[in-house]
């Protein structure tokens, strides 16, 4: 009994600095203290930009469970006291939510799948090879980024009729084989960091410019055809615009028009709750696939050989 | 430089006759960041079959894009063009009148007020901007086992559609319950219609644009994963600090990405549109009307096409002159050498 109300003291005094001396706690060479509490500080401010940002997605989904009579309080409550989910229920059923979603599926997956693969061949030729005068003919591409899009509106609509493609998906999807603009632009600052030599080795090797192009400078590029392949998806998944102009039979329409089909049914009183609960339903299938392919970014370089 | 770019031109047609003029476009790339290989090219001289190899690979890598540019630009430039000298509703078809709708657009005040909305939104808008994303960036790429949150999270805002996000800002800043009012007023600010008074409706856009910037923090992201780890790695070692490491070789070798967000930056801040459209419809007292919105009015509400094709054409031009300012200055500072790590 002696010895153990002896040891307590003992014991701390022995032990405390092992610890420290084995973890190495707070990174002592640049003082431990201040490092520990401005991990806490960085970590609050984290805490409070995600709140920040989280807050238009958690106000579209408390809106989008609210009853008509919760919604129309004022001021709006923070944590809706009834949850009213058939909302979710009679969102997808006043439109052909099904069908929408399908048509926007399939215009997403080919714009995705044609704007990678033609703003990756188009950004090699620019970063890639080096030819007289590449530069200059770059700078035409920065300056379409300027294009300001009435400027297309009518000529484009025009050009699609006389095609007789209006009311087709194909207005909507083929310009994305037909590179350029942002795309090409951002993979083009991308693949001018891949070293050169590499490129020449493989040259040198015999190897041809597409075997190149897909075999090296594809998978270093990985960060930034995933950045792609995401824009591109958000951009046609939530497109508007072009929809309206171009798709005329209700079977042919999109996810965003349908929502504004519901919208101006219930023109009289726009049912706030309903028309959120259709965001989020076209929000979800965007955030899963974000969140899936965010690991991209990760494992991207170190097949690149760079290190 | 531009004497030499003049003859670099023509090379290939000219090349195998004598070695002078070949000689020229190996020279002019060697300032230049993106071909810094040229160094060692000299020794090739000769080889305008390799340029000439080149020129033709280099366009057939982009005939897509030479196709597309045609198609979906140069047309609809030529188009728009065509229509802003006449007169043309869009109705009764279009009657020629010369230049007088840019004369028009010149003496037109609101043509003035909308340029000068525009670049006060850009003049915030986009520096602010490029901190703001490359904040993000940083958070999201911290080494942390909920990484993927985080992404999700700090990118989420930007998934939604900007009209539906104006939709929502709408009741945030409402000056009786929006939650912004009520922030504020924990710091004693009296409640103000923050939209309705022309003071504060184009800062609560360039704010709102803020929780877009996940867009811009994604390419940042990928700026930052294309960084080698040996780089740190040996500054680790050095002794540099990490404020010294950001600013030493973060900054250093995301220039191409800045420069890349830059001009995207700016080029959406040209032609803010949907939430001026939505929030405010341009008010109050005209502090919110940009010119894209009064170009949209013009060409859709007045019926006036033929001038709305001027301003179209007038902002294209704008903007390319900001591009080639930009990319001009950029090749003071943007660095691609990565590989010399």
């Amino acid at each position: 009994m002696a010895i153990n109300t002896a040891n307590p003291g003992a014991q701390d005094l022995g032990q405390a600095p092992k610890l420290k001396s084995r973890s190495n706690y707070g990174r002592n060479a640049d003082g431990s203290r201040p490092t520990r509490v401005s991990a806490w500080i960085s970590r609050l401010v984290m805490l409070a930009v995600l709140l920040l940002f989280s807050l238009p997605v958690y106000w579209m989904i408390i809106s989008a469970l609210k009853t008509p009579e919760e919604l129309a309080q004022f001021p709006p409550t923070l944590f809706p006291t009834e949850l009213r989910w058939e909302n979710f229920y009679d969102a997808v059923t006043v439109m052909p939510f099904w069908t929408f979603f399908r048509n926007s599926a399939i215009i997403t997956i080919s714009v995705v799948v044609f704007s990678v693969i033609s703003n990756f061949i188009v950004a090699y030729g620019f970063a890639c090879i080096e030819w007289p005068g590449r530069n200059k003919v770059f700078f035409i591409v920065l300056a379409t980024l300027f294009l300001p899009f009435p400027v297309t509106l009518i000529p484009m609509f025009d050009m699609w009729a006389a095609l007789g493609f209006v009311n087709t998906f194909v207005p909507l999807i083929v310009p994305a084989l037909f590179a350029g603009g942002f795309f090409t632009f951002l993979l083009r600052q991308f693949m001018l960091q891949t070293p050169r030599d590499m490129l020449d080795a493989a040259r040198v090797d015999g190897a041809s410019e597409w075997s190149i192009a897909w075999r090296i400078v594809f998978p270093t590029a990985r960060p930034a055809i995933t950045v792609i392949a995401i824009f591109a998806a958000v951009g046609t998944w939530n497109d508007f615009m072009g929809p309206l102009i171009y798709l005329q039979d209700e079977d042919k329409q999109t996810l965003s028009i349908g929502m504004e089909v519901f919208r101006s049914v219930n023109s009289q009183d726009v049912q706030f709750n309903l028309l959120m609960a259709a965001s989020f339903l076209v929000l979800l299938p965007l955030v899963i696939l974000f969140f899936i392919f965010q690991r991209y970014f990760v494992s991207g370089i170190t097949l690149g050989g760079f290190k | 430089m531009s004497a030499s770019d003049v003859v670099a031109t023509d090379t290939p047609r000219t090349g195998p006759s004598g070695p002078g003029p070949a000689a020229d476009p190996t020279a002019r790339s060697g300032p230049r960041a993106g071909d810094g290989t040229a160094g060692t090219r000299p020794v090739k001289r000769k080889l305008t079959g390799r340029e000439k190899r080149n020129l033709r690979m280099g366009l057939l890598f982009i005939s897509p894009w030479i196709i597309g540019v045609t198609v979906f630009v140069i047309y609809p430039l030529i188009y728009s063009f065509a229509i802003s000298l006449t007169q043309y509703s869009g109705m009764q078809s279009p009657t020629f009148i010369g230049f007088q709708n840019y004369i028009a657009a010149f003496l037109d005040p609101l043509v003035r007020t909308a340029v000068g909305n525009t670049v006060y939104y850009m003049l915030l808008a986009v520096p602010i901007g490029l901190v703001v994303a490359l904040l993000l960036a940083l958070a999201m790429n911290r080494n942390v086992r909920e990484v993927a949150l985080y992404r999700t999270l700090l990118y989420l805002p930007s998934l939604i559609p900007m009209f539906a996000l104006s939709f929502i800002f709408i009741v945030f800043v409402n000056p009786q319950y929006g939650i912004v009012n009520q922030f504020l007023g924990l710091f004693g600010m009296p409640a103000t219609n923050l939209l309705g008074d022309p003071q504060y409706a184009k800062i609560v856009m360039i704010v709102m644009a803020q929780l877009g910037a996940g867009n811009a923090a994604l390419i940042y992201l990928a700026g930052l994963r294309n960084i080698p780890d040996t780089l740190y790695e040996a500054a680790r070692i050095d002794g540099a600090s990490r404020f010294r490491q950001f600013f030493a070789i973060t900054v250093p070798l995301l220039t191409p990405t800045i420069l890349f967000n830059l001009i995207t930056g700016v080029s959406g801040a040209m032609m803010v549109f949907t939430e001026a459209f939505i929030m405010t419809d341009g008010g109050p007292d005209n502090s919110t009307l940009f010119y894209m919105l009064y170009l949209w009015r013009n060409a859709f509400s007045y019926g006036q096409l033929g001038f709305a094709s001027a301003l179209a054409v007038l902002l294209f031009l704008f903007g390319m002159l900001l591009a080639g300012l930009i990319y001009w200055l950029s090749r003071r500072f943007v660095n691609y050498d990565v590989s010399a790590g």
